[in-house]
């Protein structure tokens, strides 16, 4: 237990350490929020599907956990190429605990950043439907932090240089987040782009958040919460998988 | 101490260690030369858990280390080609760190990490960065660590690389004093000739994955009618140069060395 928690608050020193890249990681959902909650804004509300702002700002709040926690596994590129992740291994310590201490750090620093950004778009109008429903926004966010920071692991497990980096960029993380639903609804899509939309187990977190902060919704909570759980367990199996099988 | 028999690794087609054999004992420092790409590296990689043999028969302190992995590390202290630390951690956090992974009681904790950082000469530094840190304190950080959990056997791969002279002669002046005090078993490698001429009690030559002498270094320059450690190297292995292909890791540590001179 004591190498898990260790690990997990590695990856919380390393977050809190580097101001910097706490800054560049909240420019993106800003410049979405912003760019694309009052640029969309106007067209949405003509459209009569309601507040654009209402209905972006829980993607964006999806969006900030969907790749703070991927990249927390890909930065494992970095500890493999520089030496850290050889001390980790050949410590007496067995694999599983080691990835659930990195994985759970990188899904804690997601929730993390998820927060400053919940709390910006508070800032920019954004106004959450009930304010007792919080804590189980945040259960939400949590789970989405855990599928995710899973998934980057497995990715980092595998990936052994930058190239890589950038085609799980392109073919991975930028469909998750474009397919999810995070920026327009699910609603009315044609057929081939709805089933992709529903193989995307983002669109069920982003469903959630947005159901539970602002009262609108695709799928049923209870829908949203089974699937994201399974996912976590399967994506959980197969990151501790694949961390077990790296040879240095 | 370390008990090695019959021992093959095969990549493929490629044999990287063919049939190597050697005892190292208790307390002793025994020197593990050969040019590059002799099959140095996979040896220590299987001797210490990375890698696991073809064939042939590990025992460390009485253990296989295939079958007890976990036992094994508990029990040696690795330091590697590639330095190993968390740039973004103390020093101390470093140290904390591989205490917790070691799990070096908490009662003792913090006062062995004091004794090895002090000895080290690294105290007053404790506090700073290792991203910081001169290529000779990291090299010292990672030998004070490797340390921290009383290993009986300590594996350094090429620990003096790059290294100034006097940070060479000083790490191995800890090494020799730690290996006395604390009665530690060293298993190294290196290709400074009049270093392991200096340190080692033992040297084995390993060549194309063979062991091709060992003995001590007396032996050694005797067998070949050498004057010194390098005559005799270069005897036993002929004077062709090894060239060794970048690897993703080397081509991972040029990107890293141009971002980071730009701050």
């Amino acid at each position: 237990m004591s190498a898990i928690y260790i690990l997990w608050l590695r990856e919380l020193k390393r977050y809190i350490r580097s101001k910097a890249q706490i800054a560049a990681s909240l420019g993106q959902p800003l410049l979405y929020l912003l760019a694309l909650g009052f640029g969309f804004g106007p067209v949405f509300e003509k459209s009569g599907s309601g507040n654009y702002l209402q209905f972006l700002s829980p993607g964006i709040i999806s969006m900030s956990i969907l790749f703070t926690s991927i990249f927390s596994g890909i930065a494992m590129l970095w500890d493999r190429q520089f030496g850290f992740l050889k001390e980790t291994l050949v410590a007496p310590v067995p694999r599983i605990q080691i990835m659930i201490g990195r994985t759970l750090g990188g899904a804690t620093v997601a929730v993390i950043q998820a927060t400053i950004v919940f709390l910006a778009c508070l800032l920019v109008g954004f106004r959450p439907a009930h304010w007792a429903m919080i804590p189980l926004a945040f259960l939400f966010m949590m789970l989405i932090a855990l599928v995710f920071a899973s998934l980057g692991t497995a990715f980092g497990s595998v990936l052994q240089d930058m190239q890589g980096f950038q085609l799980i960029m392109n073919f991975m993380v930028l469909p998750i987040y474009f397919l999810s639903g995070a920026l327009y609804p699910l609603t009315n899509l044609n057929k081939p782009m709805a089933i992709v939309t529903h193989l995307d187990p983002l669109a069920y977190g982003v469903d959630a958040l947005r159901n539970i902060l602002s009262g609108i919704a695709h799928f049923p909570l209870t829908l949203d919460l089974a699937l994201l759980s399974g996912v976590a367990v399967i994506f959980l199996t197969l990151g501790a998988w694949l961390f077990s099988r790296i040879q240095l | 101490m370390i008990q090695v028999e019959n021992l093959v690794k095969k990549f493929g087609e490629f044999s990287a260690v063919k049939d190597v054999s050697f005892d190292v004992q208790k307390g002793e420092i025994f020197a593990f030369l050969g040019p590059n790409g002799a099959g140095k590296t996979t040896t220590i990689k299987m001797l210490t858990t990375l890698l696991n043999p073809t064939s042939g028969k590990i025992t460390l302190d009485g253990l296989d280390p295939s079958h007890h992995k976990h036992a094994a590390r508990q029990r040696f202290g690795i330091v590697f080609q590639d330095p190993s630390l968390d740039g973004e951690q103390t020093a101390y956090e470093n140290m904390e760190l591989h205490a917790v992974l070691y799990k070096v009681p908490r009662k003792v904790r913090s006062g062995r990490i004091e004794q090895l950082l002090k000895l080290f000469e690294l105290w007053d530094r404790r506090d700073d960065y290792v991203k910081t840190f001169s290529g000779g304190m990291k090299r010292r950080l990672e030998i004070a660590r490797a340390f921290l959990h009383t290993p009986k056997i300590l594996f350094l791969d090429e620990p003096t690389l790059g290294l100034d002279p006097q940070t060479r002669n000083q790490l191995w002046t800890h090494v020799k004093h730690l290996n006395e005090t604390e009665q530690v078993t060293v298993f190294l490698t290196t290709h400074y000739m009049d270093e392991a001429d200096r340190v080692a009690h033992r040297i084995a030559i390993i060549d194309h994955g063979g062991i091709v002498a060992q003995g001590t270094s007396q032996e050694l320059k005797q067998k070949t009618n050498s004057e010194s450690l390098e005559g005799a190297f270069l005897a036993l292995t002929g004077s062709t140069i090894r060239d060794e292909a970048a690897t993703s890791a080397d081509q991972m540590r040029q990107v890293a060395k141009m971002w980071s001179n730009r701050r």
